[in-house]
């Protein structure tokens, strides 16, 4: 058993899936179990999507 | 919250419904398979959003309204005993048996108990010696190694005065059944992101080939869900049919291995009935031989209750459009957000 | 229960108006009008944190006077105790009441105790009455309300139906979070004397925000809309309901108010309010329109649009 922060909330969960996972590390939970840590790289990529689209509008403005 | 507000941007969210339209030239319709995303939607209004054409059809159901009449009235039976502490999710209360909900029994004077986790449940038995106390275990793929874990810790712990009633139904074959069906409308899924993470989504890949269907696994918060309506109809549009993750800070091709085999190890795959559905062939779990002594529909022998005739369930999502008014009242009785979050650990 | 059993039988011109304090003339024997209320309290644990049921039960039943524009005056209270409930845990909710009787500015003039034999009671229930007058002239009705009014709420919602939840059994998580408990009287008081003309006002408890404005689009019949954003909710109490599944406008809240304000005086509102201690992060969060008669509709923090649909009974922690 492990603790996790949610928002200034603490709850007792289990860890027994997420053997790996470290203290600072995020991961989902789900009825009182860490079920997957969360990959923060992946995590970012629709984001970096979305950045690309704000360069591909900028790419059309200067174009027109 | 990190893992969250960014996900509810509403700036990030104009942007995918810029994109989409962008993408799509004609009508689609794409299910969100999981009850979760159906109640983003709601929640948010992401249908309101989408380009017109752009149709999404809800189902299969959660586990909560899948969960067959019969199975509701044998927890009636076993809740209402007077040695039994009868253990649940909150959300399965007000769902109606034959005879009234969990929460009318409760008012009547059963001792029925609502826990966050099925690990309390398993508290509440080592505290209650004198007592049965029976979990109803139900859920997705999601909810099967929390179960489980409370099943082989009860079995650890020698506790002979804890069962579980388990109801636990597949998401694969019921997108089966529904690609299957003649009336089948639905050209792409967005996958349950929560189900994968636990299971991981190489069993859809056969399901995308086979049926020539995109599935997309998808997230629950409203940037998710949008995501994968990206690449849903970007797959549509370009006739592919694929398996692609949209929630890969959560999902791994192979899920979390540690949760699936303490899955096997304790459950094993049979079929389910599920309620406004039918029968649906190696759609659900049940408990391996090995840990069959911790099966409530055993220990009080209510095995034998069946309902006749109608189910009247939800209507079937799979032959049915989306009501906007029909999901507001299904939404309502089954409450808010989907309850799985990132945290982080301390 | 009310409608179908209560009114038919005991329903009357004051009682049918099912406002939350009955006010009464006292013509002629005086020109102020009686605000008169009563309500039972059962909370379990007794104790949480930010308050216990002795200052519920007072605060409550203040609430429900001030919420009619009513300067509460004299509350009733009647015990009935549990037999075993330690003499200590009485001592500490009987001294809890005296503090908020003080903060409310009320005094406590009549009682009554009651001992049931154990296991016909729980430790202790409560029930207050309360009495108060409202000045001559004014008139405070959830049947008032009319499009283009604003609809403030005085502060963040769900911080009490979490905080009791955070202690309850099988659910408990830790979170520094407290009730929001408190008597509201003075809060009214003060917005009143900018803004005589405040349509009504209600004190969002069970069923939280959403039931109250259900009850007024009811009897105005007229639609409320709502801004997400808008709404102040705190960080532990959004991360507590994503946890279990919540949702905060159905969490209870035991001291924050709604008010629904003509258009024009909501500014001059809204700043007397932040200027009191109790209204500090109070905001507009909606207005009342003339669409969706009946009906809650909220703009989510995306843009789109979500019926806010009326939930009978409390919400339960839910997997999916």
């Amino acid at each position: 058993m492990g603790k996790v922060d949610f928002n200034g909330v603490i709850k007792r969960v289990c860890l027994h899936h997420v053997p790996d996972a470290q203290p600072g590390e995020y991961v989902i939970v789900h009825v009182g179990f860490a079920l997957q840590r969360v990959d923060e790289a992946e995590a970012h990529k629709v984001f970096e999507f979305l950045e690309g689209m704000d360069q591909l509008d900028e790419l059309r403005v200067e174009e027109s | 919250m990190k893992f969250l507000d960014e996900y509810r941007d509403e700036a990030a969210a104009r942007k995918l419904v810029r994109a989409i339209e962008d993408v799509a030239t004609r009508s689609w319709t794409i299910m969100e398979v999981c009850g979760g995303q159906t109640h983003t939607i709601v929640k948010y209004g992401i249908d309101e959003l989408l380009p017109q054409g752009i149709e999404l059809v809800h189902g299969p159901g959660c586990p909560v309204c899948v969960t067959a009449l019969e199975t509701i009235d044998r927890a009636h039976a076993i809740a209402s005993r007077s040695d039994v502490i009868f253990c649940s999710f909150g959300d399965m209360l007000r769902v109606p048996g034959s005879a009234g909900d969990l929460l009318q029994l409760k008012s009547h004077g059963s001792d029925v108990r609502v826990v966050y986790s099925p690990l309390d449940a398993v508290a509440i038995a080592a505290a209650h010696p004198g007592k049965q106390v029976a979990f109803f275990a139900i859920g997705f793929e999601t909810t099967a190694p929390p179960n489980a874990m409370a099943v082989w810790m009860a079995a650890r712990r020698g506790l002979t005065n804890f069962s579980v009633l388990v109801s636990h139904v597949l998401v694969p074959p019921a997108m089966t059944a529904i690609l299957e069906a003649p009336d089948n409308r639905v050209q792409a899924f967005l996958g349950p992101g929560h189900v994968c993470t636990v299971v991981g989504y190489e069993e859809y890949e056969p399901l995308a080939s086979k049926y020539r269907v995109p599935i997309v696994i998808t997230g629950f918060e409203p940037v998710d869900m949008l995501e994968g309506l990206l690449l849903a109809i970007r797959q549509l549009e370009e006739r592919r049919a694929e398996v692609e993750n949209a929630y890969g800070r959560a999902v791994r091709r192979e899920g979390n291995p540690a949760s699936r085999a303490l899955i096997d190890e304790v459950f094993e795959v049979c079929d389910r009935k599920w309620r406004g559905v039918g029968n649906i062939p190696r759609s659900g779990l049940r408990l391996t031989p090995a840990y069959a002594t911790f099966d409530a529909e055993q220990r009080f022998a209510v095995s034998a209750i069946e309902t006749q005739g109608l189910q009247r369930g939800r209507p079937s999502p799979i032959s049915s459009g989306p009501a906007r008014s029909r999901l507001h009242s299904t939404i309502a009785s089954c409450s808010a957000t989907a309850a799985v979050v990132a945290c982080r650990l301390i | 229960m009310i409608h179908h059993l209560f009114l038919p039988v005991l329903g009357n011109e004051i009682l049918s108006r099912l406002e939350d304090q009955a006010s009464c003339s006292l013509r002629p024997h005086a020109e102020a009008t009686l605000a008169f209320t009563t309500d039972s309290f059962v909370v379990r644990p007794i104790f949480f944190p930010g308050g216990d049921i002795g200052k519920l039960a007072v605060y409550g039943t203040v609430n429900d006077l001030a919420m009619g524009g009513a300067t509460p005056l004299f509350l009733s209270a009647a015990f009935i105790l549990e037999e075993g409930l330690p003499i200590d845990d009485l001592r500490r909710v009987v001294v809890s009441m005296r503090e908020a009787c003080d903060a409310a500015a009320v005094t406590l003039v009549t009682g009554d105790t009651k001992v049931v034999d154990r296991g016909k009671g729980d430790q202790i229930f409560i029930t207050t009455s309360g009495v108060g007058f409202v000045p001559a002239g004014r008139s405070l009705s959830a049947a008032s309300c009319r499009a283009g009014d604003r609809i403030i709420l005085s502060g963040t919602i769900g911080d009490h139906g979490i905080a009791i939840m955070s202690v309850r059994e099988n659910l408990e998580f830790e979170t520094t979070l407290e009730s929001d408990t408190a008597a509201l009287a003075d809060l009214t008081r003060v917005m009143l004397e900018v803004c005589p003309g405040i349509r009504c006002m209600r004190d969002p408890t069970r069923g939280g925000v959403s039931s109250a404005l259900h009850e007024i689009a009811a009897a105005s019949h007229v639609g409320m809309s709502l801004s997400e954003t808008a709404i102040p909710v705190r960080a532990e109490v959004s991360g507590a309901c994503e946890i279990l599944g919540l949702d905060p406008l159905y969490v209870a809240n035991e001291g924050k108010l709604i008010a629904i304000v003509p258009r024009d005086e909501a500014d001059r509102v809204i700043e007397v309010m932040r200027a009191h201690p109790l209204g500090a992060r109070a905001a507009v969060v909606g207005e009342v329109v003339d669409e969706h008669r009946g009906m809650v509709v909220m703009r989510s923090r995306v843009g789109g649009e979500r019926v806010v649909t009326m939930l009978a009974g409390e919400q339960l922690p839910r997997i999916c």
